[in-house]
């Protein structure tokens, strides 16, 4: 049986002035799959998936969701169509109480229509829904933390919170940028089965990583960038014996 | 109970009295003007506060609205209670439609751009000599009564204040806050920026004209001097006195300017100068604004009895 694509992406090129910050990218994603972006720094992975999700104008390629294209739209509405992202950078409210900050997913014209993750049909109150997402993605809730102010949260529930913000879309896609950076060994751990639990639930991940041992745990697929360049793609076994890999993250052998 | 009633409360009342405990009739015209600025001034902190577009664009609600109501009026011939909601909504999405593609800008440059359409649109009156040129649109019919004409604008500022500060609490206006706090998000969430941000400059921009109707009613008159800096300046000089971001600061902050400034003419031509001072004096000692500071000194004082 033949995976079906839900995610292609045809030679997206980008360049920031003289910068080529992507050259004829093109990769695809298998429905229900978690597919790994890997590639050392400054090498466009947070560009590309700016690119594929609208947030930045594509100087020329394709892409595809479910074989319609999808290329130059606006972000809000690829994200009405189910590929949500998280940021690198946290973007939370911080005025609000981190279950408030699901208010807005949960408003949106995309939440309304599917009744929000888990929710089937007509949307109930907004704040319970909130809670009820939260709980699902590993804030306790009897404890204080789904009502602190989203300022006061450390790390690894921000990271947790960028999730939910894509769980209220009842997302098809999500796109993580770099969930893992930034956590303690603790907090991944406990991340690593949240993932595998979301790809349990049929959600196709795309995740961008620079921690190459966890990603690899739970990654189908890894596609390698450098220098705005693909330079493979393949399981992580393969990826982690490719000489030209190696070369990019440590450097070429010869001097 | 009585602890949140009692300064809502106070506030209606002391409104709702104002046209009693105020004397003259001089004064009484004042308290009017006053109303139309504080209008302005909650419209100008919800945009600000609450979506995060610093608009100066209030001379150009106020003109849009006075126009639209004088022409109604003197050319249809429609009464006060027609041409008041018709020049609310209708020169609402016309200043709406007109601002539609200054809505990508943020901050600063929101503002100068909204600066530039009162003065624009006066300019054009004036040189193409439209709509009575700078004589303007004479013969607009008055109110009924005094009372109507009182109580009209005295209870649509109340209704506009509770119903603003109901909407910035529920979910539609948590959506507003995200839109200033983090516009990124909400584009990731489905959602259109520019649909909410409209929206909002559709409520600012309806109030405006509500109040620039009001206002040419209320003068019997439509001319370019209602595209008037004023209108535009005074809204933000009382979100800073009344304390931003409250929506009832505003409110305090034209009862206090307006009046002052009418006060200072009895010392002359000195009288930008005095003006000057107080603002200064309030920016420099009270630069969170009155309600800020006089809600956490209720909320303190309350906490201090309990002890």
């Amino acid at each position: 049986m033949n995976p079906k694509i839900i995610l292609q992406v045809e030679k997206v090129s980008k360049a920031f002035g003289g910068v080529q910050a992507l050259a004829n990218v093109s990769f695809e994603v298998f429905e229900g799959e978690i597919f790994g972006i890997i590639g050392p720094n400054g090498s466009g992975k947070t560009t590309l998936i700016n690119c594929v999700t609208g947030f930045i104008k594509m100087d020329s390629g394709k892409v595809f969701y479910r074989d319609k294209d999808i290329s130059g739209r606006a972000p809000h509405k690829i994200a009405d169509l189910g590929i949500t992202r998280t940021f690198q950078v946290m973007r939370p409210y911080y005025t609000l109480p981190a279950y408030k900050n699901l208010i807005v997913p949960l408003f949106s014209p995309r939440a309304r229509r599917t009744g929000g993750w888990r929710g089937g049909g007509r949307l109930g109150d907004r704040d319970t829904v909130g809670i009820d997402i939260l709980e699902e993605i590993g804030f306790e809730r009897d404890s204080f933390v789904p009502y602190k102010l989203a300022s006061t949260l450390p790390t690894g529930y921000l990271k947790r919170l960028e999730l939910a913000r894509c769980l209220a879309l009842r997302p098809e896609v999500i796109i993580c940028d770099e969930v893992f950076s930034g956590l303690s060994m603790s907090e991944i751990a406990s991340m690593v089965p949240l993932i595998e639990r979301l790809q349990m639930d049929g959600i196709t991940l795309v995740m961008i990583e620079h921690r190459l041992r966890e990603l690899f745990r739970v990654a189908n697929r890894v596609m390698v960038l450098n220098f705005g360049e693909k330079l493979t793609e393949g399981t992580p076994e393969e990826v982690m014996e490719d000489e030209r890999v190696r070369e990019a993250y440590i450097g070429s052998a010869e001097i | 109970m009585g602890y949140l009633l009692v300064p809502r409360l106070a506030l209606i009342m002391g409104l709702l009295l104002l046209p009693f405990i105020i004397p003259s009739l001089y004064w009484q015209r004042v308290i009017f003007i006053v109303f139309i600025y504080a209008l302005l001034s909650l419209g100008f902190d919800f945009l600000a506060h609450f979506v995060g577009l610093v608009s100066l664009g209030g001379g150009f609600f106020i003109g849009v609205g006075a126009y639209l109501a004088a022409i109604l009026n003197t050319s249809l011939g429609l009464p006060p209670a027609v041409t008041i909601p018709i020049a609310t909504i209708i020169g609402g999405a016309i200043c709406t439609l007109l601002l539609l593609p200054c809505l990508p800008l943020r901050g600063i440059y929101f503002a100068i751009v909204t600066l530039m359409y009162p003065l624009v649109l006066m300019r054009i009156i004036e040189a193409l000599n439209i709509l009575g040129g700078t004589d303007g649109i004479v013969g607009v019919a008055s109110f009924q009564s005094r009372w109507i004409e009182q109580y009209f604008i005295i209870a649509m500022v109340l209704i506009s204040l509770f119903g603003l500060r109901r909407l910035v609490n529920e979910d539609m206006g948590l959506v507003f806050r995200g839109v200033k706090d983090n516009d990124q998000a909400v584009k990731a969430s489905g959602i259109s920026i520019t649909f909410y941000k409209s929206v909002a400059v559709f409520i600012t921009s309806a109030l405006g004209c509500l109040g620039g109707a009001y206002l040419a009613h209320f003068y019997m008159w439509a001319g370019i001097s209602q595209f008037a800096l004023d209108f535009s300046i005074i809204p933000i000089a009382a979100t800073v006195i009344g304390g931003g971001g409250t929506l009832v600061g505003p409110l305090l902050g034209t009862f206090i300017l307006v009046p002052i400034s009418e006060l200072l003419r009895a010392v002359g031509t000195l009288r930008i100068v005095f003006y000057a001072l107080i603002l200064t004096a309030f920016i420099v000692f009270r630069s969170e604004g009155i309600m800020v500071y006089g809600q956490r000194k209720y909320h303190q004082f309350e906490r201090w009895v309990k002890v």
